[in-house]
Formats: C-alpha cells, sequence, structure tokens
C-alpha cells in the first residue's frame, strides 16, 4: 500500500458514503450538502490523478455555484418532504436490486478478482512528461483543437442565463416599475395642456 | 499504485448509486436532480481516468464541456422547478399530471 493508494480509498469511501447520504438523507438541505461533500473528495480524487484544472474547476463551479443555486432553490421553495417519502419504503428494494445488478455487471467487466492484472497508471502525468503543466495541456487544446465547442459551450451558457431568467420572471401586479421606453417615448402633448382663460382682475391681498 | 480500474470502480459505484436514487426518490424533483449531477459526476471520473491513462488531453477537455452543460442544465432545471412549485404549489412528481399523458 502505497501512501497514494491509502489515500484513495480513503476518498473513495468518504465519496461513496456521501453519495449514498445524498439518496437516502430525508431532509433535501442535508441530501445538497452531502453532495457537496461528494463533489468535494471527489475533486481530490481528481487532484489525485494530477487533473489540476477540473479538480478546482469542480470545486468552484459545482460547489460554489451549482450547489449554492440548489441550496438557494431548496431554501425558496416551502416543501414538505412527507408525502415525497411516500413510495421510499417500497421502492427501496427496487432501487437496490437494479443497481446492484449494474454494479456486479460493470465489476465483471472490470475483474475485480485479478486486481493484480489491473493497468496501473504511468508514474509522471502525460502533461509534465510533455514538459507542461496541466493547465497549459488543457489550454492549448482547449483554444486549438477543440475552439468550436469552446465557443458552442460559451453560447448555450449564455442561452441557460436567459432562459433561467425568462422562466422565473414574473411580473407582479400593483408595484411601481419604471418603463424606460415610455419615459424615453413621451411627448410634450402628453405633459403639459395649455388652457386659454381670462386673466383674474383682482387678488385680494391676504392679511 | 493506482490502477485504471481503481477510478472505474468509483465510477461504476457512483453511476449505480445515483441510479438507486432515482428510482428510490422519484417523487422529489430535487433530489431527482442531484442524482443526475452525481450521475454526470461518475463519468467525469471514467473520462479523467481514461484521459490520464490513455495521455490524452481530449478527455479531460470532454469533461470541461460536461461541466459547462451539467451547469446551464442545473440552472434551467431549477428554474422550471421553480415556475412550477410557483404554479402548482408542490414538486411531487405523481401530483403532475395535468398533460394526462
Amino acid at each position: 500500500m502505497t501512501p497514494e493508494l491509502i489515500a484513495f480509498w480513503a476518498f473513495f469511501t468518504v465519496t461513496v458514503l456521501a453519495a449514498v447520504g445524498v439518496i437516502s438523507l430525508k431532509n433535501p438541505v442535508h441530501a445538497a450538502l452531502s453532495l457537496v461533500l461528494t463533489f468535494f473528495t471527489t475533486a481530490c480524487l481528481w487532484l489525485l490523478l494530477q487533473a489540476e484544472f477540473l479538480g478546482i474547476t469542480l470545486i468552484l463551479v459545482y460547489v460554489g455555484a451549482v450547489m449554492v443555486l440548489f441550496l438557494f432553490v431548496v431554501m425558496m421553495l416551502d416543501i414538505n418532504t412527507t408525502p415525497l417519502r411516500e413510495g421510499f419504503a417500497k421502492y427501496f428494494p427496487v432501487g437496490m436490486l437494479v443497481a446492484g445488478v449494474m454494479l456486479v455487471e460493470i465489476l465483471a467487466l472490470l475483474g475485480l478478482k485479478q486486481t493484480d492484472a489491473w493497468p496501473t497508471l504511468s508514474e509522471t502525468d502525460p502533461a509534465s512528461a510533455l514538459g507542461k503543466s496541466n493547465i497549459e495541456w488543457i489550454g492549448e487544446a482547449l483554444f486549438t483543437r477543440f475552439m468550436l465547442p469552446f465557443e458552442i459551450a460559451a453560447v448555450i451558457l449564455t442561452v441557460a442565463i436567459v432562459v433561467a431568467v425568462l422562466l422565473t420572471l414574473r411580473r407582479r401586479t400593483g408595484t411601481k416599475t419604471q418603463d424606460p421606453s415610455k419615459q424615453v417615448m413621451v411627448r410634450r402633448e402628453d405633459r403639459v395642456r395649455l388652457i386659454k382663460m381670462k386673466a383674474e382682475s383682482k387678488q385680494e391681498s391676504t392679511p | 499504485m493506482i490502477g485504471l480500474n481503481h477510478y472505474l470502480l468509483l465510477g461504476a459505484v457512483l453511476f449505480s448509486l445515483s441510479i438507486a436514487g432515482i428510482i428510490i426518490n422519484r417523487k422529489n424533483v430535487i433530489v431527482l436532480l442531484m442524482c443526475i449531477e452525481l450521475m454526470l459526476l461518475a463519468v467525469n471520473v471514467n473520462f479523467i481516468a481514461f484521459s490520464r491513462f490513455n495521455a490524452e488531453v481530449s478527455g479531460q477537455v470532454f469533461v470541461f464541456f460536461i461541466l459547462t452543460v451539467a451547469a446551464a442544465e442545473a440552472a434551467i432545471g431549477l428554474a422550471i422547478l421553480v415556475t412550477l412549485f410557483r404554479n402548482r404549489r408542490t414538486i411531487n412528481v405523481a401530483e403532475l399530471d395535468s398533460l394526462k399523458g
């Protein structure tokens, strides 16, 4: 057992336990926090693979943005979790059966018995073998070979922002809001009215 | 020494757990979305492990794109969830039957 392998199994255990928490905890807030732990330990596992950029991105994007969004939504919605848990006991055996069968099938493909025959990873990561850092390695590919997908990803994110805002936009009645286009389009006739009237004769001075 | 299959094992376990989560939490939309995130994470683990094993950068670039699309998906999914809750006052999947499908 090398220190790397010990670290791997430690992170592996925490990741799997946290993932079990995600699917089994009753309170959605606890499930979301458990998912944060899953992402964090997975990022640590990616760092063990010297995928530094993606490990940090996972923490920044997922823990920092997506999971906070989840927690915000859980907080905004007033959810009664009791009716949502109705079928839990009923579907638990089915879920475990399906998951167990899938897991056994995948493990059969991996060959869990002959763990010595597993292909080992190279000592040095491919980026440093080329004399680059991980970020340089990814960045070079991203801005040359994958330029078009990169741009499309940016467009997808922009569309997602627009859609998310548009979906949740709500026009409340009775609030006082400004309409800039109406303000700009206003003409003199709409605001000023000239009235022709006779001049009043004499004002009585007040004492 | 850590092998490729250690990471594939992790991906398999995470994927199976998220499948189980989707089946047993089939009424709660929030947990369903979280299980989908977990599933994408399992796929990403496999991609990164293979990228390292084959010394090929495209695996990691693909993970980058998956993260992007997953973030967009989470944002839109949660926006739909908020709209849904505003209109129906529930997020129970069993009660979302107005389409009569």
